[in-house]
């Protein structure tokens, strides 16, 4: 704020205080009206107004709950006392044993998930883009149709198709290439993958549409340029593509890291955190501890897994700021 | 609600001007197709990629057909057999009637169409506000919600649960758990949805609202008939993210909806699934699914721009 607007409004506030009236303050006075009247007069509680429904929305189901959640961390609640308990909440958490267990199978789940999960979109935006008119469309619809299915429906599909049966479907289709059924969820050395190849069905298609409008705008002189250098698609798709959308892929793998770490319908869903534990993860604790009432504890482990997500952006955006320029 | 649909409708004045785009070359050129082994090769890849698309997006859906209209026998003794142990889709009603779908989905519509009303009042009230009101506290609000993106959604479960249970701001204990607001509200704040609003408001001449100013206009009439009526496109797609994300939504409802007629249809389902008969439960899973694929192929443009839009403001 300008410094002539604070002394503006102080000496505003000065006016109202009758007391402090001198000769001048009072002609002052008489000339323009107390500020409340002012800022009505100006359109400031029209404003007000029309801001209220998104500060009141805000403040209550966004700001307030973010600085709340920090705040619990440290308490402990029943609903009805409160009582700060400090780092108790944490020393708990980390006590837990299932809690190092968690943090491998999330490892694991995100590492599975990136690495499966990140150049297949890519590889489906290259390939629909090339298509031609209703073709493209056709292949846009099939790419997003999965993630329009409700997530629960589709985990529950998934959960048909990995029944641990010879006669399952997964397990048919495998036999016909001559391998043995498999328990899908049920067995420690595949539950994982399983987990995994779900979720990369239900959400490859938003990152496809994102890929593919981010490859609308590249410039297309850029491969005609090439063309003349004698470059093939390879060397196109290589040294013009790729670093055309370079922003754009460092943003969506930011986001995709950020969100294969709070992954959590579909463990809760199709395995409940087994066989063995093997799939637990840590918003799965979280979930646990809330259900027990734990509320401290889930919100200590949930601050603990925020604070550690945003060192790991803030990471990852000092390291890649040299390619994104 | 009329005027969600109607915002609908005018969005297809921007569909003809993109389909002007398909036009345009893209990075394989047509003098790399007039060699025959590049042809041949481009030519499988996008073939194949095109028969695992179909078979990957497509055939769980037509599996959730058959099955929802196939005996428990069926499902799971033959779950590659389409209707060889008969076709029985009388399932769809007995899950309508016998295990109170119809409830659920009318539930379903409320808490979607709710959480969509209000998402669109604070959208564009906001968005008014921030882009064209600019009062001196803007730019802080502005910042605060967009702070509010960067931060994992995760660590307001805990403290969400509890606004429910003591809303924060009133006096004494108002709680909303268990009533329809608690979903509807938490649902329709989304800095997202603000935040890509106020960039289309941005989009539009300045002047226009300056002119308006001149010609009298108070804020109201400006917002009236000048910023509901351009923003329609961006609002019609906020209102369909909107009323499909809350309607797949499952943990959030689970949570602040705990009694059982209030239930909507992803909860009741994953209850369904280990309790009542599978063939009823595969036809519910269908009835969950066939109204937003409906509204998805209905309005495809908008919703593969609004997913694209995502994209640039997270950008």
């Amino acid at each position: 704020m300008p410094a002539s607007q604070v002394d503006e409004r102080v000496s505003a506030s000065l006016a109202g205080e009758p007391t402090t009236a001198s000769h001048a303050d009072a002609a002052r006075r008489s000339a323009r009206p107390a500020w409340p009247v002012r800022w009505i007069k100006g359109g400031g509680l029209t404003t007000l107004l029309f801001g209220l429904p998104m500060l009141l929305g805000f403040t209550i189901f966004g700001w307030w709950p973010i600085v709340n959640g920090v705040l619990i961390a440290f308490q402990r609640t029943n609903l009805i006392d409160t009582h700060w308990v400090w780092l108790d909440n944490f020393r708990d958490v980390l006590a837990d044993p299932l809690l190092w267990q968690a943090v491998r199978n999330t490892g694991l789940y995100a590492f599975l998930a990136i690495l499966i999960g990140f150049p297949i979109p890519l590889i489906l935006a290259a390939t629909i883009s090339e298509l031609r008119g209703r073709w493209r469309q056709i292949g846009s619809v099939l790419a997003f149709l999965p993630t329009v299915i409700p997530p629960v429906v589709s985990i529950l599909l998934w959960r048909r198709f990995y029944s641990p049966e010879p006669w399952g479907l997964i397990n048919t289709i495998i036999g016909w290439f001559g391998m043995d059924p498999v328990g899908w969820l049920q067995d420690p050395r595949f539950s994982m993958l399983a987990l995994v190849i779900a979720a990369i069905w239900a959400g490859t298609g938003t990152t496809v549409i994102i890929y593919l409008a981010a490859m609308v705008t590249i410039d297309r002189s850029l491969y005609d340029a090439a063309e003349v250098d004698g470059s093939g698609i390879f060397r196109k798709i290589w040294h013009i593509m790729l670093p055309q959308l370079r922003g754009t892929i460092l943003v969506m793998l930011l986001l995709q890291i950020i969100g294969v770490f709070q992954v959590f319908t579909e463990p809760f869903l199709l395995t409940d955190g087994g066989p063995q534990h093997r799939t637990v993860t840590l918003l799965m604790l979280v979930f646990r501890r809330f259900m027990r009432g734990d509320y401290g504890g889930a919100a200590a482990l949930s601050v603990m897994l925020a604070v550690v997500l945003a060192l790991l952006s803030w990471l990852y955006l000092a390291v890649t700021k040299r390619w994104s320029k | 609600m009329t005027d969600v649909t109607t915002t609908l409708a005018s969005r297809r004045n921007a569909r003809k001007a993109k389909a002007a785009q398909a036009n345009e070359r893209t990075l394989i050129s047509s003098n790399d197709m007039r060699n025959p082994a590049i042809k041949l090769g481009v030519g499988s890849w996008k073939t194949i990629i095109i028969a695992a698309l179909t078979l990957v997006g497509l055939y769980p859906l037509f599996w959730l057909v058959v099955a929802a209209t196939s005996s428990t026998q069926d499902i799971l003794r033959d779950p590659l057999g389409v209707w060889r142990g008969g076709f029985q889709p009388e399932n769809i009603v007995n899950a309508w009637n016998r295990i109170q779908i119809d409830r659920y989905t009318g539930n379903t519509f409320i808490i979607a169409l709710g959480t969509t009303f209000f998402a669109l009042l604070i959208t564009i009230t906001g968005a008014y506000v921030l882009a064209v009101l600019k009062p001196r506290w803007g730019p802080f609000v502005d910042k605060a919600i967009m702070a509010t993106l960067f931060i994992p959604g995760i660590i307001s479960l805990v403290p969400l649960y509890l606004v429910i249970i003591d809303l924060p701001l009133t006096p004494g204990q108002v709680g909303i758990i268990d009533t329809w607001w608690a979903v509807w509200l938490p649902g329709a704040v989304s800095a997202f949805n603000v935040l890509i609003t106020k960039q289309y408001i941005n989009s539009i001449p300045h002047e226009l609202f300056e002119a308006a100013k001149i010609d009298g206009a108070g804020p109201f009439r400006v917002f009236w008939h000048i910023v509901l009526p351009l923003t329609r496109p961006i609002l019609g797609v906020i209102a369909l993210l909107t009323f499909i994300a809350s309607w797949r939504d499952f943990l959030w409802p689970m949570l602040a909806l705990p009694s059982a007629e209030r239930r909507p249809l992803s909860v009741a389902i994953s209850l369904a699934e280990r309790t009542t008969d599978l063939s009823l439960a595969m036809a519910a899973m269908l009835i969950a699914t066939v109204i937003p694929i409906a509204l998805f192929l209905i309005f495809q443009k908008q919703f593969l721009s609004g997913a694209s839009a995502a994209g640039s403001v997270k950008g």
